[in-house]
């Protein structure tokens, strides 16, 4: 069967330069970082050159980057790691509907603990705004987390004019960039962002790897204790091959941005023109113009994402659809449910997210496959019957 | 394929006669915060194991989410029951609701010819059309269950384990190395796995305490009870009653809040009505035939009369009186091993 992958947001396959990084450090190079001898030299190398590569990829400082396990584990580190050096005075934070739950979850908790949490909305297109944020700024605002662009729709947030507004009242301002980083500029002293999140995997890197950027001068306490790695932010012998891995795919990342941006711009344009063209009743979920290239967000009336997703599956084609729960059901999303989407639209969303390796020719192969199965699935669909005919009269 | 042997053995068998199987794993219920040592089919251990079945057999597999289906469709149905008074069967109607029409209209979308299940039980053509007879395992015989299947849907069902006894569906799974060989059967109804339905109703309607009288035939109080809803037709413990003799539950009243009480004798009837009835053989528009009836599943199956009262509705009349007649439960009609269709009783 052919096999085309379009869920590049929910991860990448790794780039033959990154993995070819990687091999000696599950070969020879075995040793542990912080041992002082030859095998640990070795390894520690590589670490520091990886944190170089990451740090030049962000124009920041090497001692700014702290490697974690991916975007997860920075999220909770920045979040938690504010929230447990604060004082009892600031117990306000700023965040948004529609962060990755690996944001809003760890958030959620801190609101069950005692803080106070404004979770600001969208409007239907998925944008947010920063007077949105400067309104709700308190005396005792603590934090912002606000996302650079979002996974889902890839609506891309105002991050400068939020780190602008932060910066003028004080306030720390986290940034998960784990779905801009690559895709677009990524420079947190520039956007007066303070913490930032990004994810090796999103990149062509390996899974498991990822950073948190800590901007000189701002305070934040670990969440594991341990040993004294990533200066016990994240203790734990470090994932050598994995952070060699993602330095290179960092590296990768900003050499081929303009020229990766181009290239799925232009198959997203084929996609969405094609989808337009053939097939009637969708819409576009997103903002029309303000998104990372390459994602499209896409209701398909009257059908269940659910269906869509596992008919194109049998076909060889990988798309997503809402948030898979643990058992590995479709529940609609909570982004587009935040945007005001009606629930039986948000049900009937997919989304495409294109790389690096797809081609023109698998975007009509895919055009031609949904010209087949969205207006099949419709025939035999009581509810999108009946919307026909209400609007036939 | 909910994780057990049976639909596990189904796909390998059709994947070995040639079909293309898909397998699907429908979620019907969130298991929240419940002791991971309990299991009930689609809890996320059920649908771990039918995923790893799935990856064994190399066959795709999804997840349906239907859990609003089954809450409108069959929970909502189970609780009213209980709260009228009788005793529901939730099993035929997730059967005939979730697997006999969710799934069929699933099936539809993925452009697939058939719906398989691990019931015991066969299809067969029968002349110009198709039968429900019972599986080749009297122990394992599951028509109570699938009585009220759509008979259109019946083309496209597959049974593949129906001509199997127990045994030789686990030793296929033995021979094939499928992880969930020597997995237990699941008991219980599946949303509610440690079989406490009262706590159950309870938590869903929230269905407060409500006390009153358990009376016998002659209105004479006998004792005392937490609510109608916690008792079902022949039901002996927890009655708690100072009498002479064993007492078993004959009659609720879910208006008055009572439970009227009587001997073993008092439970024993000849006669039931039941309607709803689903014609899987066309009864023809005989005044009354012969047949078998079987009124609970475990029930040993009874001669009996059956007369049309109309279309869906019908008088039975046993030869011998027959032990707790439980309104809510189905009356399912067979003619040696062919169902020829059931209903509810009255």
């Amino acid at each position: 069967m052919r096999k085309i992958y379009l869920d590049h947001n929910a991860t990448t396959p790794l780039h033959y330069e990154v993995y070819s990084e990687m091999v000696p450090f599950l070969e020879k190079q075995f040793g542990n970082p912080g041992s002082i001898h030859w095998a640990g030299r070795e390894a520690r190398k590589a670490v520091e050159d990886a944190r170089d590569r990451v740090a030049q990829s962000l124009a920041s400082a090497p001692e700014e980057i702290v490697f974690t396990s991916g975007g997860t584990e920075a999220n909770n580190l920045a979040i938690f790691g504010v929230t447990d050096n604060s004082p009892d005075s600031k117990k306000h934070i700023i965040t948004s509907a529609v962060e990755h739950s690996s944001v809003l979850n760890p958030i959620k908790l801190l609101e069950s603990r005692g803080f106070e949490v404004t979770y600001l909305g969208v409007d239907r297109y998925g944008m947010l705004k920063s007077e949105d944020v400067k309104k709700s700024l308190r005396e005792d605002t603590l934090l912002i987390s606000i996302m650079h662009a979002n996974n889902e729709t890839g609506n891309i947030f105002p991050v400068e004019e939020i780190g602008q507004i932060a910066r003028e009242r004080g306030v720390i301002f986290h940034c998960d960039a784990v779905q801009s980083f690559g895709k677009l500029d990524v420079i947190p002293s520039r956007d007066n962002i303070d913490l930032l999140s990004i994810s090796g995997h999103k990149i062509y890197g390996p899974k498991g790897c990822g950073c948190l950027y800590v901007r000189k001068g701002v305070g934040i306490l670990p969440v594991m204790f341990g040993g004294m790695q990533e200066k016990g932010l994240r203790p734990g012998t470090e994932n050598v091959a994995g952070i060699a891995g993602f330095g290179k795919a960092c590296e990768i990342a900003i050499e081929s941005r303009r020229e990766l941006s181009v290239r799925c711009g232009k198959l997203e344009d084929e996609l969405l023109s094609g989808i337009f063209k053939s097939i009637q009743n969708v819409c576009l979920n997103g903002h029309p113009s303000r998104r990372i290239s390459g994602v499209l967000n896409i209701s398909f009336e009257g059908v269940e994402s659910e269906s869509v997703l596992m008919n194109l599956d049998l076909t060889g084609i990988a798309v997503s659809a809402g948030s898979a729960c643990s058992s590995g059901a479709v529940a609609p999303s909570h982004v587009l449910i935040a945007m005001g989407l009606p629930q039986d639209l948000a049900e009937s969303a997919v989304r495409f997210s294109i790389g690096m390796n797809n081609t023109s020719e698998e975007i009509k192969y895919v055009l031609d496959i949904l010209g087949d199965v969205i207006p099949r699935l419709r025939r035999i669909s009581p509810s999108y019957r009946e919307a026909a005919a209400i609007k036939r009269g | 394929m909910s994780g057990g042997v049976d639909s596990s053995v189904s796909a390998l068998l059709l994947k070995e006669q040639g079909f293309e199987v898909i397998g699907i794993t429908m979620k019907l219920w969130s298991y929240s915060g419940i002791d991971n040592r309990i299991q009930g089919c689609c809890s996320p251990e059920d649908i771990n194991d039918a995923r790893r079945a799935a990856d064994q057999l190399d066959i795709p597999f999804f997840v349906l989410n239907l859990e609003n289906e089954f809450r409108s469709d069959v929970v909502e149905n189970f609780v009213k029951e209980y709260l009228n008074g009788r005793t529901p069967n939730p099993c035929v109607w997730c059967n005939s609701r979730m697997k006999f029409h969710y799934l069929i209209m699933k099936a539809d979308e993925l452009n697939a010819d058939y719906i398989a299940t691990g019931h015991y039980a066969v299809i067969k053509k029968n002349g110009s059309g198709l039968v429900l007879k019972k599986g080749r395992d009297g122990m394992k015989d599951q028509t109570y269950f699938l009585f009220n299947m759509p008979l259109a849907a019946m083309p496209r069902i597959i049974f593949p384990v129906g001509g199997l006894l127990k045994a030789e569906t686990r030793k296929i799974a033995k021979e094939h190395r499928l992880m969930i060989a020597e997995k237990a059967e699941s008991q219980e109804i599946c949303f509610i796995p440690d079989g406490d339905y009262p706590k159950f109703l309870k938590k869903e309607k929230r269905m407060p305490d409500m006390l009153g009288e358990i009376l016998d035939s002659r209105g004479n109080v006998l004792g005392y009870h937490h609510g109608y809803f916690n008792y079902t037709i022949g039901q002996r413990e927890g009655l708690g009653v100072s009498a002479s003799g064993r007492m078993y539950v004959v009659r609720i009243d879910p208006e008055k809040n009572t439970v009227i009480a009587g001997t073993a004798e008092d439970v024993l009837s000849k006669q039931l009505n039941a309607d709803g009835i689903n014609w899987l053989v066309d009864p023809g528009r005989k005044k009354g035939f012969r047949c078998n009836a079987k009124i609970r599943y475990r029930h040993q199956e009874s001669p009996c009369t059956v007369e049309l009262l109309d279309n869906d509705r019908v008088r039975v009349d046993f030869d011998e009186a027959q032990r707790a007649v439980t309104p809510g439960q189905a009356v399912v009609f067979y003619d040696g091993d062919v169902v020829m269709g059931g209903g509810w009783i009255e």
